[in-house]
């Protein structure tokens, strides 16, 4: 059957099971407009191409799907950069479809024309140049798997306006046949073997789960493998969720911004077994002295990861659930853990995660609040900052995707766009954006998107009037020299109303509880603009290029 | 240490930047790099040098490569009996009584005098890395006015 490329894009995302969309329109996508003007297929207009990447990365993240978007060439491509970027940092399947001038054209400086397969390149797993509608389906489907397969990433199809007006005979390749690429998922049997034999051996052994985790599904064999060897469990920001946060074996978040007793635990060690980490350095701190007793297992299904920061002892290439399945049965006899676990213990119950009572409103209670409130069971996203790391260290993550924050590259303005997104994917959940006042005004457009798709997503904006993790790091390492991080916002309850959405300021400890309350309440979006102590830190802290057990603070 | 890394890939366009992309944002400096297709015009070689301080950082490249989606193996030469070879084009200053000393030089690799005119001769030089090194350091003293070379191309025994 003859079809035309939009044409052919538009079965093509159908037979992926696509079901809803994020993007712009342009000069150069208008045939592909056309064609979604009676396809079976949401699309979510935002206001700026850059939420309509960071919001098919919230619908990934929450639904484990393939999330789409779709801008023009020229600036509506650029726009999506960081988006893209943010979704290759942290692992995430996305589709970016970009319209390109005629291929005629290319290289000639053509209006609205920029190289964004050059652009893209080093902020993807693969990306094309679809030159012949004939090859769009190939394509497509190549697209499709390389992101969602392996360690997943964004793939960028750059699609020239007049392949999606050629004509073609449209062909669905069943297979996708790609020399170059075919990702390991069976774990190495002799070195699973090598890891059961020293996790039998260990005395003070330690399991470090990331985002890789909660990709591959391998929640339950992770909870599995700690309960059977009686080993506690640290996460990184990536792995909230792939552990169950109120576990007793639980120690949080390791790290920068880790739970004390997490940090000491991964020092102390003598076995680290790492699943889908990556051993980033704001993980590790200063790595000529991390973790000097431990044997290191390292579980990921990237081989570039291993062994990249941290020399690894038994390195195992593959997927997560896959390996873990594997191992679990090969544990024979559980290391006798007790001593460690006493000690570990020791050290939750004499340093704890904590925080002060006196002045405003404290931002931590905040977020114990929507936890309470929520019962754990919402949605949560985050920006990034301060903001972060309190939704990190103080909301308990029971299930896998129910904490979506952008992780490696840290983009500010993530959290409001990905909140519609996993929406869109979870549209029975409550959804609950964490900000600071400053990220969300990098985004604060899509007010109108929400309003307009009935996206009722909830924003708690931590509102200390600064760009508050900068600040924190000027009062610690630059004498206080709050250079341009005293931020000035709009009145966001005003903002949210102009826009058609509901706004509730909070100005008292005693009124948290209930404007959380009365916005679960509101079917529509709400910003809760909460005014709290405008001088809070995130602690514990480890300064940048320390040891992880050297952190400061503990305690506002 | 240098190292002679040769890459199977696809025969595309936008490959070679890929790969070269890969090595400028990691920061680390190619010393040469040639490209050819091979009998199979869907696919090419590309035969990169690569300076490496340690093992891990020689590991970390060989790894990346592996990981783009157009590569389809990669090869380490160095620790493996391979052949490789370079070819020279150099213009080197010239008298009738420098002839039989230049091609004393040159008859120690692949090489001979392809053109001479006044005082400057084209010469072509085949050989491996000693060979060649040994050969411009012995042109040096005749004086070389301009030099090109191709690259290493390697191929394991």
């Amino acid at each position: 059957m003859k079809m035309t490329g939009a044409q052919v894009l538009i079965e093509c995302l159908k037979k992926e099971g696509v079901r809803v969309m994020f993007g712009y329109p342009g000069g150069v996508v208008l045939p592909i407009f056309d064609k979604l003007y009676d396809a079976d297929i949401k699309f979510i207009l935002t206001r700026h191409e850059q939420a309509a990447a960071h919001a098919a990365d919230g619908y990934a993240r929450a639904t484990g799907k393939v999330g789409v978007c779709l801008a023009t060439s020229g600036p509506g491509a650029t726009n999506l950069i960081t988006g893209i970027a943010t979704a290759f940092m942290d692992s995430i399947p996305i589709i970016a479809i970009t319209g390109q001038v005629k291929t005629n054209l290319i290289g000639s400086d053509a209006f609205q024309e920029a190289d964004i397969t050059g652009i893209t390149r080093p902020i993807t797993k693969h990306n094309y140049l679809v030159k012949d509608a004939g090859e769009l389906s190939t394509i497509i489907r190549e697209a499709f798997y390389v992101a969602s397969t392996g360690r997943p990433g964004p793939v960028v199809i750059d699609l020239p306006v007049d392949v999606q007006l050629g004509e073609t005979d449209f062909v669905w390749p069943e297979e996708v046949k790609m020399r170059g690429y075919s990702p390991t998922y069976e774990g190495h049997h002799g070195q699973i073997k090598k890891a059961a034999k020293a996790i039998e051996a260990s005395r003070k052994p330690i399991l470090y789960a990331g985002g890789g985790v909660i990709i591959s599904g391998a929640d339950k064999e992770l909870k599995a493998l700690a309960e059977k060897t009686n080993i506690p469990v640290t996460t990184t920001l990536m792995g909230m969720g792939g552990f169950p946060g109120g576990h007793k074996l639980f120690l949080g978040m390791l790290g920068m911004h880790g739970t004390a007793f997490a940090n000491h635990a991964i020092m102390e060690s003598d076995l680290i077994i790492a699943v889908g980490a990556r051993f980033d350095d704001r993980v590790t701190g200063r790595l000529d002295v991390f973790a000097p007793y431990a044997k290191i297992i390292h579980i990921d299904i990237d081989p570039a990861s291993i062994s990249k920061n941290v020399n690894v002892d038994i390195p195992i290439v593959g997927d997560a659930k896959t390996i873990l399945a594997g191992l679990l049965p090969l544990i024979k006899k559980a290391p006798d853990t007790a001593a460690w676990l006493k000690q570990v213990e020791k050290w939750r119950k004499d340093l704890p995660l904590k925080y002060g009572s006196s002045g405003k409103i404290k931002p931590q209670y905040v977020i114990e609040q929507i936890y309470e409130a929520t019962r754990g069971e919402a949605i949560i996203t985050t920006e990034v900052g301060q903001n972060q790391m309190w939704a990190a260290q103080w909301y308990k993550y029971e299930k896998p995707r129910t904490f979506i924050s952008s992780g490696g590259l840290g983009t500010m303005g993530f959290g409001f766009p990905a909140a519609m997104g996993a929406k869109m994917g979870c549209p029975d959940k409550i959804v609950f954006d964490i900000a600071g006042d400053g990220s969300i005004q990098m985004n604060i457009q899509e007010l109108a998107t929400c309003v307009c798709n009935k996206i009722p997503v909830k924003v708690a904006i931590l509102n200390n009037h600064y760009l508050g993790m900068v600040r924190q790091w000027q009062e610690l390492f630059y004498n206080r020299r709050y250079s341009q991080t005293c931020i000035t916002g709009p009145d966001f309850v005003k903002l949210a109303e102009s826009y058609g959405a509901a706004g509730i300021r909070v100005t008292k400890k005693e009124e948290v509880r209930p404007a959380i309350e009365k916005a679960l309440s509101i079917d529509n979006v709400v910003f809760m603009d909460f005014q709290i102590e405008e001088e809070e830190n995130v602690f514990p802290m480890v300064p940048a290029g320390e040891a992880i057990n050297r952190m400061i603070g503990g305690m506002a | 240490m240098r190292h002679i890394i040769s890459v199977l890939v696809e025969n595309k366009f936008g490959v070679l930047a890929r790969i070269s992309g890969l090595f400028s944002a990691r920061g680390y400096n190619i010393a040469s790099l040639a490209v050819s297709q091979t009998l199979d015009p869907a696919v090419s070689y590309m035969t990169i040098v690569v300076e490496a301080q340690d093992e891990k950082i020689l590991e970390q490249i060989k790894k990346q490569l592996n990981k783009l989606i157009d590569v389809i193996t990669v090869t380490d030469f160095t620790k493996k009996e391979h052949i490789d070879r370079e070819l020279v084009l150099a213009k080197v200053a010239y008298s009738p009584g420098d002839k039989i000393k230049l091609e004393h030089l040159l008859s120690k690799c692949v090489g001979k005098i392809i053109k001479h005119k006044g005082d400057t001769a084209i010469i072509e030089a085949v050989g491996d890395h000693q060979q060649i090194r040994q050969l411009l350091e012995a042109l040096g003293d005749l004086g070389v006015k301009e030099l090109v070379r191709t690259g290493r191309i390697a191929t394991l025994e």
